[in-house]
């Protein structure tokens, strides 16, 4: 049996009287771009958050492709092979795109010491600008990051988390903020990407068109549980889903 | 081209720069570029990697201290260097893992009660530090061939000293190191989701930038030949700020140009007589209220104003289908 890429089991965060997350489970297959909706406030960052290593759960365990992540540092998932996007922009903005998309990548070179010693550009600049083409983002190179604008800037966060070439990549609404045309662009080139290298995706999404587009599996969220799972026309059509989206 | 150019009249300015001046204008040049130093070192700390810091005067006054008492009992300069830089390194070290829990101004008054710490330990422990009286008579370093006692011989020995300081810290910002840093000030949480141990970075620009600190310190005794706590009491250490701010935190060549601002230019202002500190301080307040950045930022808007702007007609476009 193929060991999953990402395990969650049981995973359980409160603030408080809050139950943000209360038991959830899931795993994700190799390959697979799985979709995390559900209305605000239904628990889908803080549950990004704790198997990032940014909120510890109270209870639960987190596993990357069968290695348990608990407790481990936002470093040391990246060097773990897991990428991951933020909700909100998230770029080096006085650094240049290349400068951006090379330190997404030079951490994972070599150890601290060698790095003082390495290249100015750790040998990754050929990976960098190939990346970067990727996106379709070759003509702003050399611009600083923070003069893009929000759309490239997205596309730049995007770049970086795929720069250390991992495994696992969770994207936390990719969609918010972006315009139609680059959207669709996005959507494009993430699954091109999936497809040429098969790395798998956990994306959070509001937009319901680019998510049921985008995935092949969708988990919905509502109160800090999962009510509903499974492929996109299905999930869409649950009248749990409708319920918790429209209230009821 | 034109920045290599640029450099080399640089440093053939600062070559001939101390030819037919007095003692005092060449006390002054060494009291630039020891400070100069100090001021790399908080950049590297301040500028780059973003973690603000009040107590740069504390790790010149320990380098000045040890290397004070080394070279009082005998010890060559260039033996009492290096332990006055690594005991700097280790305390720098040492005093970077506050910043590993407060930011900001929370970490600005960490480092402010250091320096004030220092302060109280050099003027008090009299046995060691010679206390409010402090050390003197440090000898200058001999080298045989190049004997330092004359002010002349000493600023070229401090000149070799800042350009190899220099060198060392462009290798540095130049590495990886370098980008991490700048990832540091720019944004921890996305660096760190990128794999940048960010607590191991964080230390190392506060270690680094204190051995800066100490490396200044250790020119500074043998300069001066007298060291006494207040020449490393709080105000030395905004002194060693305002370099950093005036010249442009975060760029290479800001230490050195804002050296130049907060020693050199009140001398230059003298023949104002009673109103010279005036205007130095009416030109530090202009300087930050028109350009925050500092000299080097300012020197970038007039370079942006009268150049014609690159074409960046597709910069909104993105996403190209």
């Amino acid at each position: 049996m193929t060991v999953p890429v990402l395990a969650v089991r049981d995973i359980a965060k409160g603030f408080g009287a809050i139950r943000a997350v209360d038991g959830v489970s899931f795993e994700v297959r190799p390959g697979e771009i799985l979709g995390l909706i559900g209305p605000n406030g239904s628990g889908k960052s803080t549950l990004f958050n704790c198997i990032l290593g940014q909120l510890t759960p109270d209870r639960g365990s987190v596993e990357v492709n069968g290695r348990s992540v608990s407790g481990r540092r936002p470093f040391e998932l990246s060097r773990l092979g897991v990428g991951r996007t933020f909700q909100q922009l998230s770029v080096f903005p006085k650094m240049s795109v290349l400068d951006n998309v090379i330190l997404a990548g030079q951490e994972h070179r070599g150890s601290l010491l060698g790095r003082l010693f390495a290249a100015p550009d750790a040998g990754l600049t050929a990976e960098a600008e190939r990346l970067i083409a990727f996106f379709r983002l070759g003509h702003l190179r050399d611009e600083m990051a923070g003069a893009l604008s929000y759309g490239q800037q997205k596309l730049v966060d995007a770049a970086m988390a795929f720069m250390a070439g991992p495994s696992l990549v969770l994207l936390d609404e990719p969609a918010g903020g972006v315009n139609l045309t680059m959207l669709a662009g996005l959507k494009e080139r993430l699954i091109a990407y999936n497809r040429e290298h098969g790395t798998t995706f956990v994306v959070i999404e509001h937009n319901m068109e680019f998510v049921m587009s985008l995935c092949t599996r969708i988990i919905v969220l509502a109160e800090g549980r999962i009510i509903a799972e499974g492929p996109p026309e299905a999930v869409r059509a649950d009248p749990r889903v409708i319920d918790a989206y429209l209230g009821g | 081209m034109k920045r290599l150019l640029l450099l080399g009249l640089g440093l053939v300015a600062l070559l001939v720069a101390p030819l037919g001046q007095g003692t005092y204008v060449t006390y002054l040049l060494c009291s630039w570029l020891t400070f100069g130093i100090a001021a790399m070192g908080l950049n590297l700390t301040l500028g780059y990697a973003g973690q603000i810091s009040l107590a740069q005067a504390s790790f010149m006054g320990i380098g000045a201290y040890v290397t004070a008492l080394l070279t009082l009992a005998g010890w060559p300069w260039l033996a009492a260097m290096p332990l006055a830089v690594a005991a700097c390194f280790l305390v720098g070290l040492a005093l970077g893992f506050p910043a590993l829990r407060v930011q900001g101004h929370f970490l600005a008054f960490v480092t402010l009660a250091f320096n004030t710490l220092f302060f109280l330990v050099a003027r008090n422990e009299d046995g060691l530090t010679g206390g409010p009286y402090g050390l003197s008579g440090m000898p200058r370093p001999d080298f045989g061939l190049l004997d330092t006692a004359q002010q002349p011989a000493f600023y070229y020995f401090t000149l070799a000293v800042f350009l190899a300081a220099a060198v060392l810290l462009w290798g540095i910002v130049r590495s990886p190191w370098g980008r991490a840093f700048k990832g540091l000030r720019e944004n921890p949480i996305r660096a760190e989701s990128l794999g940048l141990d960010t607590r191991r970075i964080t230390l190392m620009a506060f270690a680094i930038g204190s051995a800066y600190g100490g490396l200044a310190g250790a020119l500074f005794s043998p300069l001066v030949q007298y060291v006494e706590p207040g020449s490393f009491a709080f105000a030395q250490s905004l002194r060693i700020l305002l370099m950093v701010v005036v010249g442009g935190a975060g760029f290479f060549f800001a230490p050195m140009l804002g050296a130049a601002m907060v020693i050199l230019l009140p001398e230059v202002l003298r023949f104002t007589e009673g109103y010279y500190l005036m205007i130095y301080a009416g030109a530090v307040i202009v300087l930050m209220v028109v350009c925050p950045e500092g000299l080097i930022g300012l020197g970038g808007r007039l370079r942006d104003r009268f150049q014609a702007p690159r074409p960046r007609g597709d910069l909104q476009e993105g996403a190209r289908p």
